[in-house]
């Protein structure tokens, strides 16, 4: 069992924000996401997009925010459980929670802090009428195991850069990669792009466009899949792995059942306090929180972490007098023994 | 200055009338989030930068609409319920000769 003082549900910007801000009241933080890394929106959707709407920075790339909130709060040691979606919420008779992840992980948590912005992305699937028949019986949508693919033969279908990037993957593992996708054309980084180019010509990745795939065969595993191209009669590829690239697509998922306020597919927060939701203990901060007024904004985010922090520390040290400090005159106690603080001034006579 | 009146078709299949504004800036997917037509975080995931097709729709009328970018067309390349006069609705903008412009929501997905 993880333990932790406040458990952030969303490793987006505002989830990495409040562990600066738990940080310096001492309080300890674990984030757990269902993306692999870390930044919600910000490395999924767009990490080589600008923001121009970020105090003090004129213009940042999403992924160089993500990159430096990382480094903003490393002194201060969050955990993370990545590629796991929060499941379930057990108040217990203290007041903590328990918290439990689709794959089992328990987080045990004095305050949770629920930062999952639109909700957790989920693959998208295609429309092919069997397609869940043959989940993880052949199909799977996300790569978690490169090594179940070693001498397999597989089919990846999709035009992004995770179809480009797992065909160059998978074609050094796998006994034969083909690649469909409806155009001729791919949406990829340029040297993605060029090395499926090279693989093809070296006969490493076979592709077949435009085409798709439309149905799946096989009795018990996966066998085959039936591929539709312009112009020509369907045909049947050996395979023993069909892989559907797609992209992800945010839902609010399981939080949406734990007896939270929805409003608007938002959890509906008191914005006059602290953020807190209808259940004491659990707050809800950026994007995916409502109330009058609310502005999705990374910045709008920060502010709420900040002063959701203030309220957790109230909740978790009732009796502790506590004044906020600027970090410019209390400075940075890392929980890694680091510290960072302003420069003492000069007292010095001038002669 | 002036605004335009768009039917938009929900995904529920409910036609709506509305008015949009040319002189604000908005485009399609804007118009109909705040108009509420879709469900709040089921369209305009990515704020319309064309990166995530949560606005897919079918344009009805015979309007002209400006020329796709190569990152919508690519976009829509990727997702399903595929249509004729297929557009990401965040890559319309409003102006005055879009006036009487009648689309309809793709399905979620």
């Amino acid at each position: 069992m993880i333990t932790t003082d406040i458990l952030i549900i969303g490793a987006g910007p505002t989830g990495l924000f409040t562990v600066f801000e738990a940080g310096l009241l001492k309080l300890k933080c674990h984030l757990i996401d269902a993306l692999p890394q870390a930044g919600g929106q910000c490395s999924e959707i767009y990490p080589k997009k600008p923001i121009y709407d970020i105090p003090a920075y004129p213009e940042i790339l999403a992924g160089d925010l993500t990159k430096n909130l990382l480094e903003q709060i490393k002194q201060f040691e969050p955990g993370f459980t990545f590629g796991e979606r929060a499941e379930t919420i057990e108040k217990q008779k203290d007041e903590t929670f328990i918290v439990t992840t689709n794959k089992g992980t328990q987080h045990h948590a004095k305050v949770v802090a629920i930062a999952g912005g639109l909700g957790s992305f989920e693959p998208r699937k295609p429309l092919i009428p069997n397609i869940a028949n043959f989940e993880d019986k052949g199909v799977e949508y996300i790569i978690k195991e490169p090594e179940l693919y070693r001498n397999r033969k597989i089919v990846i279908s999709g035009g992004g850069d995770s179809a480009l990037d797992w065909a160059i993957f998978l074609s050094n593992i796998a006994s034969e990669v083909t690649l469909i996708h409806r155009r001729n054309e791919f949406r990829g980084a340029l040297d993605s792009v060029e090395k499926v180019q090279e693989l093809k010509n070296l006969g490493k990745i076979n592709i077949i466009t435009p085409a798709e795939v439309v149905g799946l065969l096989g009795t018990r595993r996966l066998t085959g899949v039936a591929v539709e191209k312009k112009g020509e009669d369907s045909f049947i590829i050996d395979a023993d792995h069909f892989i559907p690239l797609f992209g992800l697509s945010p839902k609010l998922g399981p939080i949406g059942e734990w007896g939270l306020e929805i409003e608007k597919n938002a959890i509906l927060v008191n914005n006059a306090l602290d953020y807190q939701t209808n259940i004491p203990g659990i707050y809800a901060i950026g994007d995916v929180n409502t109330y009058p007024g609310k502005l999705k904004l990374i910045l709008c985010g920060f502010h709420e972490a900040t002063l959701m922090c203030q309220s957790a520390y109230k909740r978790i040290f009732p009796d502790k007098k506590y004044v906020m400090k600027y970090t410019t005159v209390g400075g940075v106690d890392g929980f890694d023994g680091t510290r960072k603080e302003a420069p003492k001034a000069v007292v010095k006579s001038i002669q | 200055m002036q605004d335009i009146n768009i039917k938009v078709t929900d995904r529920n299949g409910v036609t709506h009338d509305v008015i949009a504004p040319t002189d604000m800036a908005m485009n399609l997917m804007e118009v109909v989030r705040s108009y509420e037509l879709a469900p709040e975080g089921t369209i305009g995931i990515c704020g319309g930068m064309a990166m995530c097709a949560s606005c897919q729709c079918y344009v009805k009328s015979d309007h002209e609409l400006p020329e796709m970018s190569e990152s919508e067309d690519a976009m829509l390349a990727e997702v399903f319920y595929v249509e004729d006069n297929r557009k990401l609705a965040c890559q319309i903008q409003m102006t005055a000769a879009l006036n009487n412009l009648e689309i309809e929501l793709a399905p979620e997905y």
